[in-house]
């Protein structure tokens, strides 16, 4: 520690190099942190308080088959279970489909149960009493009545892929969601009714609320337990389990994240290697001098280790606040919807980040420290660079 | 005049750790490019030898996939006696009504169980692919629950080797056959009869799809339009080509990502170019002022160490080449339309490599291009000084 201000003024000495080198290390720092959060919130954070009582249950073939409606009364029997509620991808059409803008996700569900499932949903209750009184209406989240400048009362239009037709929907309501809310909902008899007869009665997904958080794991087998013998078999997980395997079937994004996570530590370690290299080359003969002032090899090992750490953890840190802001982006992107667990500050991935820089630091700059603390006195103050 | 380029080949193999190591770092740059251009590269070969252009499909209006689409026997009867399509070596039309669903199977990658797509065809199916072949087994019989897999099932699914039963629909079905379709989807399916498939799904009377060959390309388009304006049968036709075309729009957020990370990347790598480039101009001032005393003129040092950053951001194109050249041929999956997986192999090409390299040598002419600048300032006398 008593070394502090001499490392500071060594690393500050070549400013053009230790900007450089800040910068890039800076600049692909800012890409791990948006690799480490994405894979915090795929993979190891905890759901949030009203994520964690529900579940979702789907047909254990696919995404795409679905399950008779009888099982909802089914389920609800199943001990823990608070409310059950059908959940109908709609898919559809608005306006041009090839605008990823007009994609945005349409649900048909009961509206009685809506707000009681997403409970983190707000709406006035006026407007939830209007949604319900009307089979052609719909709510929408506040992120969706933005992009649009959808008001109360307004008419949208939409065509059936997956279940054909002409739909009409009227807007009865709008609501705020902590996380992105750029989808719609509404009611599941209206889409029923305009199905063929021999199409009625099927379900893509139940939402299910359960008492107890802890109970999740519990109720989730019981309930595919008590169809195992049945036609459709379910399964049933917890939500962002449930969104975690959804991501999963666009393709490998555990290996993508990982894969570039390397790359990308690759590179910072080179990157800090080769800038620590350097300096320590054209210092060589300073060390003499060092030592020669008595200072030991492992003082000077340590003040170099020191130096790259102090370099790589600026370059990291900075780097950290730059994934901030891509993130924001990302939160507020229509992913971020469907992944509420993402968010814009993780002390934890905060930490990953910076500890990750500062052990890149440590381990680029091993190889010239230590050729640096072994070197004899007499050779390095012979040194001509 | 110019300074020969021996003269930096030689200063990059003295100075070869920082050379290296620099190389490297563009190297990896390069290399995430490549991975990403390679596998939209594998997935675009795969999806265009998969249609074939005389090939027509017919999807219920509205329907953007053939799970979701619907296609009744009545229609069919209507639809086979449409002019142009083309004959079958037994003299009937070629068109083939399909029906298709998804099945569940444990892969290696994915032990909880991938989705495949299972098709039901008929006969005519299988003589209108002409890229779908028999790989080894027999092709299944009429009446029996026998099924044939595509090639990247048997490789990736533990459960797809012939003799092996699979499960879907009411039972289990015996795989008696690999089919190979060179790099086509088929590879990712499940083929078996069409009578004995939609019976076991209770879809006899609404199968999923049709697909008809046309003669010729002009035929293809006219009988496009002519199912389409066919007020009567209400399907959605469109060439095979067109269809999985649209499907490459899955792998979009894909490409922006990986491409937006290589450029990000490459920012970083950049900087540490200057970096080297910036060391390699102050260590050899002296010899700026000597090349300067020689004669050579400030716009010849400046391309010196301009050529010099370029020559250090090709290795490290080279170098970034050698790296994603091992994932040439590695196979991977993506959710195709259906969620059913669809296998496809990485394809780094010439070109590609190509690409990989001019963007390093982009990279390094930007970032050598201020190093230079600054090498070609320098006054002769304190530069001789200097060092």
């Amino acid at each position: 520690m008593r070394y502090l201000p001499l490392i500071l003024k060594n690393s500050w000495r070549n400013r053009r190099r230790t900007i450089l080198t800040i910068a890039s290390i800076g600049i692909s720092m800012c890409l791990l942190g948006v690799m480490v959060a994405m894979f915090h919130a795929f993979y190891l954070s905890d759901p949030t308080p009203q994520q964690a009582l529900r579940l979702v249950a789907r047909n254990r073939i696919s995404y795409t088959v679905t399950m008779p409606l009888s099982y909802e009364a089914e389920m609800q029997r199943v001990p823990g279970v608070r409310e059950v509620m059908v959940s109908q991808w709609f898919g559809g059409i608005y306006k041009d489909a090839r605008d990823p803008k007009n994609q945005f996700a349409r649900y048909a569900v009961e509206p009685d149960k809506l707000f009681t499932i997403f409970g983190e949903f707000h709406i006035a209750a006026d407007e939830e009493k209007a949604f319900e009184h009307d089979r052609a209406g719909c709510v929408i989240g506040r992120d969706l009545a933005n992009m649009f400048n959808f008001k109360v009362g307004d008419r949208i239009n939409m065509t059936g892929d997956i279940f054909p037709g002409e739909y009409e929907f009227t807007v009865r309501g709008i609501f705020d969601s902590p996380r992105a809310s750029d989808e719609m909902y509404f009611d599941k008899e209206y889409l029923e009714q305009s199905m063929p007869e021999r199409r009625r009665g099927n379900v893509i997904m139940y939402d299910i609320l359960i008492d107890n958080p802890a109970n999740s794991a519990r109720v989730a087998a019981a309930i595919d337990d008590h169809f195992h013998n049945s036609t459709a078999q379910t399964k049933t997980e917890s939500e962002q389990a449930f969104i975690v395997g959804f991501l999963a079937q666009l393709g490998d994004v555990k290996m993508f994240l990982l894969a570039i996570s390397g790359a990308v530590m690759f590179t910072i370690l080179l990157v800090s290697a080769n800038t620590m290299a350097m300096s320590v080359r054209e210092r060589i003969r300073e060390v003499g001098v060092l030592k020669t002032l008595g200072f030991t090899p492992g003082s000077i090992l340590g003040m170099i280790l020191g130096e790259a750490c102090a370099i790589s953890v600026v370059g990291g840190s900075i780097g950290y606040l730059i994934s901030m802001v891509l993130m924001r982006g990302v939160v507020k992107s229509p992913f971020g919807g469907f992944l509420p667990s993402l968010k814009v500050f993780d002390p934890e991935v905060a930490l990953i980040c910076v500890v990750a820089a500062g052990l890149i630091g440590v381990l680029s700059s091993l190889v010239p420290a230590m050729g640096a603390s072994r070197t004899t006195i007499v050779d390095a103050l012979r040194s001509t660079d | 005049m110019a300074i020969p380029i021996a003269y930096n080949l030689r200063n990059l193999v003295v100075r070869k750790t920082t050379t290296i190591m620099t190389a490297l770092g563009i190297g990896l740059t390069v290399a995430v490019l490549l991975a990403i251009l390679a596998l939209i590269h594998g997935l675009s070969t795969t999806l265009s030898v998969s249609g074939d252009p005389l090939h027509v499909l017919v999807l219920r209006k509205g329907a953007e996939s053939e799970l979701v689409s619907l296609f009744t026997r009545s229609q069919f009867q209507d639809l086979k006696f449409k002019a142009g399509i083309a004959k079958g070596s037994d003299g009937q039309p070629l068109a083939s009504m399909e029906v298709v669903t998804i099945m569940i199977l444990p892969s290696y990658a994915n032990p909880d169980g991938a989705n495949l797509t299972v098709r039901g065809l008929p006969p005519a199916g299988i003589e209108m692919r002409r890229n779908v072949h028999l790989a080894s087994g027999r092709w299944f019989q009429p009446g029996q629950r026998e099924v044939v897999v595509g090639k990247s099932v048997a490789q990736r699914f533990p459960g797809g080797q012939i003799g092996q039963k699979v499960k879907f629909g009411r039972g289990y079905w015996e795989i008696v056959g690999i089919m190979d379709a060179d790099r086509g989807t088929q590879n990712s399916e499940v083929w078996g009869d069409l009578n004995q498939v939609s019976s076991d799904l209770q879809r006899v009377e609404t199968v999923s799809s049709c697909l008809v060959k046309a003669t010729d390309a002009v035929t293809a388009r006219a009988l496009i339009n002519d199912l389409n304006d066919d007020q009567r049968l209400a399907v959605h036709a469109q060439s095979e080509d067109d269809y999985f075309a649209a499907q490459t729009a899955q792998a979009v957020p894909l490409e922006y990502t990986g491409i937006m990370v290589a450029l990000i990347m490459a920012v970083g790598s950049s900087f540490a170019a200057m970096n080297t480039m910036y060391a390699a101009v102050a260590r050899r001032a002296r010899e700026i002022g000597t090349l300067r005393v020689l004669g050579f003129s400030r716009g010849s040092i400046l391309l010196s160490f301009w050529v010099e950053a370029i020559l250090l951001s090709t290795l490290g194109g080279l170098l970034g080449c050698l790296l994603a050249l091992p994932l040439n041929g590695v196979t991977t999956a993506i959710g195709n339309g259906n969620f059913a997986e669809m296998a496809f192999g990485f394809q780094v090409t010439p070109k590609i490599m190509l690409t990989g390299v001019v963007f390093a040598v982009i990279l390094g002419s930007i970032g050598g291009m201020f190093p230079a600048r600054n090498a070609s300032r320098k006054e002769i006398l304190t530069a001789l000084r200097e060092g």
